[in-house]
């Protein structure tokens, strides 16, 4: 796939009518579309182009600033590893060096089965559980080569994959609500909303 | 955890039982600041923020009350709550965002009531996936409960509010770059003048920007009243703040505590708090308030966290988070890292801070891989001079905003206290601590 589908083109639709000007929906937007291929395809950036009345290169320009998206395509897992300074502190160049060697690939590098792209990234606020690392954007903390190897099996088995979604995903909650929706009669009483993110468990904020 | 009998107003909610639902936040006192909010006039709640003397929690250190003041009369006006928390070692908004959201809907609204905002934007740091699911799930109950959109518990103050997912850029927690990354665009901050989005911001509209645990103080400032907030701390320090400990403790975490009557000893070693550094070793420095911020050495630990004690030390609480390292850690390592770090993070379009970062980044790297020159040092200085000129404290600007200046901090500071250090790494070729 790689134009927006259906259902990708009405989410993307419904993000352009929450803000004043169009263009703010344009970073949501192109995480709808990492969402659905695991990475921007040139027709999904062609597709959001045309719902934004933009230029591709335009898109493209913006998304090329941004770190959390891809041009190109990665692993299923996407296995962030912090170096910054409490990490480095507390093994985070250990932790990464285990890594590189555990997985085979280093900067940036996807593994041969296409399962995991491994980077090493600035601070992911989790400072208070270093060494941490992030697998799709969901938090680890104070990971040991020995916990790295059992996440890397977990995930690898599908053990994770109602904590981990794949590559792409970053809310599995929807907006279902706006001001226009809030004046229909339903929405008094209230839409059905989720109070915690889909098959989310609660997870340590990286507090004591 | 407060070291005085101050207690907790941020966090106090953390800890309990699926603290971000609805139903958690309405047993714990839930959307009363708000209730009591929209019974006052708008400038009324302006003079309660104004009292409490609030200063600004995203590293500016700036009072919301006289931001909210100066904001520009044309309307449409706009709030943008910064929820990007990207400075190394920080880590306290990401813990508000997952545990305690509906506080921060609840600010935002409070924040948009007082300015008469025509919609308010809570922007969350992209990789903060967790945090802006429990956001969303907070902002639809919110919604289903009254809290937010047309008249708000039946007042006649309607309010949208847009949880808007960042995509992975440091800069874009700078106000000016949050707000063109909000327009669609890449994060590229905005020349100064105009010194603040107040006069134009969002869509060149008057903007207010506050960050995440600046609003969050704001439910209980109204339900308490400003001059309580201001009755803790000491002089223009007021209230509690989160600080985020991280580095060479035995307790890393985020603790809030009465500003200004907390020292950095009693943060680090109280057994409450930091519980002391590891393996009983010997503090060799600490940075008090982010990757941006000039370190200091063990004789400045007994300073308090007071912003303009701090300040006047030479350096800054900045986004109130401390790292501490121990006698074990290479300075030239700890340094260069951070170098790296803004190197990566330039968005470019100054020379002095993009030219400068990479020189900075390579010559630290070549020290600490045992490859430098004993000029390296000199010419360090010169880079940094070349970006803040000077090195004075606060720094002063050549760039369009104070990444830039931010730049040297690490360098200059680790270099003054320790330079032997430095020259072992030069003159022996390789790192002392292997
Ligand atoms: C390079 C840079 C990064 C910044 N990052 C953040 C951030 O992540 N979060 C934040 O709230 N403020 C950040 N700021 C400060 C903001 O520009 C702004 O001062 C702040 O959001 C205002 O909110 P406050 O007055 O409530 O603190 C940053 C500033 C600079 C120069
Ligand atoms: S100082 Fe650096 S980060 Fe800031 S605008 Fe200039 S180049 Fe960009
Ligand atoms: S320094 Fe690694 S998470 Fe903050």
């Amino acid at each position: 796939m790689a134009r927006l589908n259906a259902d990708n083109e009405k989410r993307a639709r419904d993000l352009i009518a929450l803000y004043p000007e169009s263009r703010s929906s344009l970073i949501p937007m192109l995480h709808v579309a990492q969402e659905q291929d695991g990475w921007l395809m040139p027709d999904a950036i062609a597709h959001v182009a045309e719902l934004l009345d933009l230029t591709a290169a335009e898109v493209y320009g913006t998304a090329s600033f941004y770190d959390m998206f891809f041009t190109h395509p990665v692993g299923r897992h996407l296995v962030s590893v912090c170096t910054n300074i409490a990490c480095l502190l507390n093994g985070g160049f250990e932790l990464l060096e285990h890594a590189e060697k555990s997985l085979g690939v280093s900067g940036g590098g996807t593994t041969h089965d296409g399962e995991f792209t491994l980077e090493e990234v600035e601070c992911i606020a989790l400072c208070g559980e270093a060494p941490c690392l992030a697998v799709n954007w969901r938090f680890f903390g104070s990971v040991t080569p020995e916990r790295f190897d059992t996440l890397m099996a977990d995930l690898r088995s599908g053990a994770l994959a109602d904590e981990v979604p794949p590559h792409g995903t970053l809310c599995r909650v929807r907006r279902s609500v706006g001001l226009p929706a809030a004046a229909t009669p339903e929405s008094v009483t209230g839409p059905e909303v989720p109070s915690a993110p889909g098959g989310g468990r609660p997870q340590s904020p990286g507090t004591t | 955890m407060p070291l005085t009998d101050a207690a907790p107003i941020v966090t106090r909610r953390i800890g309990n039982a699926r603290s971000w639902t609805l139903s958690s936040y309405l047993d714990h006192g839930g959307y009363q600041g708000l209730r009591k909010a929209l019974t006052m006039a708008p400038a009324d709640i302006t003079a309660e923020v104004l009292t409490s003397n609030l200063l600004g929690r995203g590293g500016a250190g700036f009072e919301a009350g006289k931001k909210w003041s100066m904001l520009a009369k044309p309307r449409p006006a706009y709030v943008v709550i910064n929820g990007d928390e990207s400075e190394p070692a920080t880590f306290k908004d990401h813990m508000l965002l997952e545990n305690d959201p509906h506080q921060i809907i609840e600010g935002t609204v409070i924040c948009a009531l007082a300015v008469g905002a025509a919609q308010a934007f809570i922007f969350v740091r992209g990789e903060f996936a967790l945090g802006i699911e429990r956001m969303t799930a907070a902002l639809n109950e919110a919604y289903a409960h009254g809290a937010v959109g047309r008249n708000i518990f039946g007042s006649d103050f309607s309010i949208d509010l847009v949880i808007h997912p960042g995509a992975g850029a440091y800069i874009c927690g700078e106000e000016t770059a949050l707000i063109e990354s909000l327009e669609g665009k890449r994060g590229f901050p905005r020349i100064k003048p105009p010194f603040f989005p107040a006069a134009i911001g969002l869509y060149g509209a008057p903007t207010i920007v506050n960050n995440v645990e600046t609003v969050s103080n704001l439910p209980w400032i109204v339900e308490n009243g400003g001059a309580a907030f201001a009755a803790l701390g000491i002089g223009r320090s007021t209230g509690t703040r989160i600080f985020s400990l991280s580095g060479h403790v035995n307790r890393p975490g985020n603790y809030e505590v009465e500003m200004s009557k907390v020292s950095f000893r009693d943060l680090i070693e109280d057994p409450r708090l930091g519980g002391g550094i590891r393996n009983g070793n010997k503090l060799k420095a600490f940075i008090p308030g982010g990757a941006s911020a000039p370190w200091f050495g063990p004789d400045q630990v007994d300073l308090a966290l007071d912003q303009d004690a701090v300040g006047k030390a030479g350096s800054m609480l900045g986004s109130g988070s401390i790292v501490v390292m121990d006698e074990t850690t290479c300075m030239v390592r700890a340094a260069w890292r951070i170098t790296r770090f803004f190197h990566r993070e330039s968005c470019g379009q100054c020379t002095p801070c993009r030219e400068g970062s990479g020189w900075l980044d390579k010559i630290m790297r070549r020290i600490e891989e045992g490859a430098g020159r004993e000029s390296d040092l000199d010419l360090l200085f010169d880079v940094c001079d070349n970006i803040a000129p000077g090195l004075s404290w606060p720094p002063r600007q050549t760039t369009i905003c104070v990444l830039g200046p931010s730049i040297p901090s690490s360098i200059t500071s680790g270099v003054r206290m320790f330079r032997d250090e430095f020259l072992t790494h030069v003159k022996e070729g390789a790192c002392p601590y292997g």
